[in-house]
């Protein structure tokens, strides 16, 4: 039996904790009697049969018809799925999107349908290496579809491959990929991994153009997005997504959304000590902690992301929905919440957290200053329900080396964005107004998008908006371990050590604040009254 | 004339008494050993008594215990990972798909005992096995083979048991006796590799498959993995005097278990079928055949209907959609202009 998470309340036998650092670890010893440590539940066991249990759902949906009953010949069927920004990291194969759509086809040669496609629903994300999508999908579905064309990845800068499928009272236009739009049946394979995925947002995200995904992935509104992981009526954010969804239930293609989630197991049986609570460590995961910590010490940062990169986590199915959007996004959400909620009691003057050496834009990549700011006040930070961990006007430290290193590849546009951009401004609505035009228009970032894989040029705006609230709420935030330059940069403090950190705080938050740590990942969602 | 004679007949003389010295001092010599007698020497059979003649050790009743304890295991081992893994990757370059599918199986604890049942083209489907299933059915895979072709003689057969882990089971029917032995062994946690068509292709197209795989399955309770093997038959098929090195794929299936209520015969043709579809997909791709599945119009294992040349004929195009028309390049001399 999986325990739940709980909150530590540290004391002076409490040994250190564990912090991430981007491509390292480290152990740092908190102020006892004034700080707690937030735990994550341990892993859910997973599904025993998943295939059954995906046939199950696809069988039995929830307020719409069984799958087999919308499939016939002659019909049009596209198979939208989520990209390789999810999950994190990437599982083992087979891939939870390859079993459901390998069911899913399973079915619709049953049914004789023979015009099917498949679309990565990108959004204005990177398009996936030929090796991203075979582990996604499998060898068998990437051979048997690709060479066709039939496998495509979303474009949401091909003006021909667009359709308008209608407008909200608030004006905002949805405009999707024109193949799902004119399909008989959509089916939408999603993985969630996090409250705030899923439901309308797969596809008026995933398929979306750039007109209409600026409409909400804007300063002004992730500003007043001020629950991205809790009650959808406070996220400004996920009232426009939701609105175009009713748009896209009254007028688009008939759709059918599959949504599974999975358990936090998320890291292999040689990092253990990463999920085990610090005083439950044995002998082995100590010294396996000595000889990662020395070892990655020595390694070239190359090599290292590179070790990282290419874990593959154990992490397995929790739940399968099948059906009407919204109905089944319900129950994926109770599903995360059951997995992921720890309750939590009251606010506090500093919150630290550990910044991994993945965020969901960058497989593969660099973990670079802007995605560090995205990571730690646009995800860690948003991770509660209710009210954020921290107090408004408290202090975050976040620990990462935060080095001035780009992937030209994946993220042209966000070299750019850190050199012209931030030495101007850090406040994510003036950047709107001034900059995102020039960035989303220019030529040789969408050149880029389009035929490379490079994310859209407007993108590194997305990723700074995300972290808008965090950037608002914190009196100061201070990144423990990071070039001083770039830090600076982000508009953050940099400070040497954790104890220099809390020394910096001081000044907005007293000598003797209250200190809570993030014990991520494992993902928690904090519940805090 | 008559002088020549008696000297003669003194010499033979002379020679029969030096014959019987030496034949008293050979005696003389053997003695002691034959007075240590029975149970030093064979047992004499008394007169006038019938002795049961010794049931045979050979074929179905060759006995392979011996082949499953540690020292036997250790030396397939070596046997396995070493030379016989060479020889596959000389000699067939496998590309090994579809594993995947055996996901689930391997994450449960332990591993169940899987019955592998592939399409059977040629002697290197065997190694080719062996070498291509994954841990942890590896380690502790058997194989069953012709009790009447590889077990015929005491060499051969030891040498089946220990490099292969060969197991003898009757190509047409499989007894009660095999069948339990087989059982128990499943229960042990020992896999099995079984070529349902009962023996390699006359003719290098596939042949119907006896229902050996879906009887055990249903009596051991272990799942059947469907497995098509493409290429090997150009290798080294059935009347080839010598190997002909090539390429092969093997594509596992997704695991298969007997139905409630349903009888051998029934999931024998479920096999069938899958290993079928997974030769559609090795030769194609996993929609084409799956579509063909659905309709029931996956190319036949077993070839077209007519006979004779035509039926070559067509073996030879369908060979060229697979691994074989794949051939390695040569390496050409290019004749020296000057």
């Amino acid at each position: 039996m999986p325990r739940p998470g709980f909150v530590l309340e540290v004391d002076r036998s409490t040994p250190p904790s564990l912090f991430w650092r981007g491509e390292n670890f480290s152990l740092e010893k908190l102020p006892a009697g004034r700080s707690r440590v937030i735990y994550p539940p341990e892993p859910l066991p997973a599904i025993k049969d998943i295939d059954g249990a995906i046939r199950n759902a696809l069988l039995n949906p929830i307020d719409q018809d069984p799958l087999p009953s919308l499939l016939f010949p002659g019909m049009k069927l596209t198979i939208c799925f989520d990209d390789v920004s999810l999950p994190l990291p990437k599982m083992r194969r087979p891939d939870t999107r390859q079993r459901v759509i390998e069911a899913v086809l399973d079915m619709a040669a049953d049914a004789g349908v023979e015009d099917v496609h498949l679309i990565a629903a990108l959004g204005l994300h990177r398009r996936m290496h030929e090796y991203e999508l075979r582990h996604a999908l499998g060898d068998r579905i990437y051979d048997a579809f690709h060479p066709r064309g039939m496998l495509t990845q979303h474009d949401a800068e091909d003006p021909d491959n667009l359709a308008v499928i209608g407008e909200t009272p608030h004006g905002e236009v949805l405009e999707i990929n024109k193949r799902a739009a004119d399909s008989d049946l959509v089916v939408y394979v999603n993985i969630n991994s996090v409250p705030m995925d899923g439901g309308w947002k797969s596809i008026t995200t995933g398929l979306a153009s750039y007109r209409c995904l600026s409409a909400h992935h804007n300063g002004h509104t992730l500003q007043n997005t001020r629950s991205l992981s809790g009650h959808r009526e406070h996220s400004a954010l996920h009232q426009s997504i939701w609105r175009l969804g009713k748009v896209l239930r009254d007028h688009g293609p008939k759709l059918f959304q599959i949504e599974t989630t999975l358990n936090t197991d998320m890291f292999p049986e040689q990092f253990s000590f990463i999920a085990t609570r610090e005083w439950e460590w044995s002998a082995r995961e100590r010294a396996t902690y000595l000889a990662t910590t020395k070892a990655l010490k020595r390694t070239p940062i190359k090599l290292a992301r590179k070790i990282f990169h290419g874990m593959e986590g154990p992490h397995q199915m929790t739940s399968i929905q099948a059906g009407e959007t919204s109905a089944v996004h319900e129950i994926t959400l109770e599903h995360v919440y059951r997995q992921q909620l720890v309750p939590v009691e009251g606010q506090t003057d500093i919150l630290t957290m550990g910044i991994p050496f993945v965020c969901p834009y960058n497989p593969d990549g660099v973990m670079n200053p802007i995605l560090v700011m995205c990571m730690g006040l646009g995800y860690l930070f948003n991770m509660y329900r209710n009210k954020p961990l921290v107090r408004e006007g408290g202090v975050i430290i976040m620990t990462h080396p935060t080095y001035r290193d780009f992937n030209p590849v994946h993220h042209p546009s966000y070299i750019d964005f850190f050199e012209q951009v931030l030495p101007d401004t850090t406040d994510p609505v003036v950047m709107g107004q001034k900059w995102e035009k020039q960035f989303a228009e220019d030529e040789w970032f969408r050149h880029l998008y389009r035929t490379g894989n490079a994310y859209h040029g407007v993108h590194p705006f997305y990723a700074w908006y995300w972290g808008a609230h965090g950037q608002q709420w914190a009196g100061k935030v201070i990144i423990v371990g990071g070039d001083p330059a770039t830090v600076r940069r982000l508009g953050f403090t940099p400070a040497t050590t954790m104890d220099d950190a809390f020394e910096i705080a001081s000044d907005v938050v007293g000598r003797a604040p209250t200190i809570t740590h993030l014990h991520v990942p494992a993902l928690l969602v904090a519940d805090v009254s | 004339m008559g002088d020549k004679r008696s000297l003669t007949v003194a010499q033979l003389r002379r020679m029969a008494k030096v014959g019987d010295v030496a034949s008293s001092a050979v005696q003389a010599t053997l003695k002691p050993v034959r007075a240590l007698g029975f149970p030093y020497r064979a047992p004499t059979r008394p007169k006038g008594v019938v002795v049961p003649e010794q049931p045979s050790k050979l074929g179905a009743d060759f006995d392979t215990d011996w082949a499953r304890k540690a020292p036997a295991r250790a030396a397939r081992k070596v046997i396995n990972r070493g030379p016989m893994q060479a020889l596959v990757q000389a000699i067939a370059s496998p590309e090994v798909v579809g594993l995947d599918r055996l996901a689930d199986l391997k994450e449960l604890d332990p591993a169940p005992a899987v019955i592998f049942a592939p399409n059977h083209y040629s002697h290197v489907d065997t190694p080719l096995m062996i070498t291509s299933v994954p841990e942890p059915w590896r380690s502790k895979l058997m194989v069953a083979a012709a009790a009447d072709y590889f077990f015929d003689k005491k060499l051969k057969g030891t040498m089946a048991a220990l490099a292969l882990n060969a197991f003898p089971i009757e190509r047409e029917v499989t007894t009660r006796k095999s069948s339990d032995q087989l059982r128990k062994l499943v229960d042990q946690g020992w896999s099995l590799v079984i070529f349902p068509e009962g023996g390699r292709s006359p003719d290098g197209w596939g042949q119907e498959f006896k229902g050996g795989a879906a009887y055990l399955a249903g009596r051991t309770g272990a799942p059947v993995v469907p497995v098509f093997i493409d290429g090997t038959g150009s290798i080294y098929g059935k009347g080839m005097k010598r190997p002909k090195p090539g390429k092969t794929k093997v594509v596992f299936g997704a695991p298969l278990w007997p139905e409630e209520g349903e009888n051998t015969r029934r999931f024998n043709s479920r096999i069938e079928a899958a290993v079928t579809a997974l030769g559609d997909e090795a030769l194609t791709d996993f929609w084409t055949a799956r579509q063909r599945a659905a309709n029931g119009t996956n190319p036949k294992l077993t070839g077209p209907e007519f006979n004779g040349w035509r039926r070559q004929w067509a073996l030879a195009e369908q060979r060229k959609l697979g691994k074989a028309g794949q051939r390695r390049r040569q390496n050409r001399r290019w004749p020296d202009l000057g």
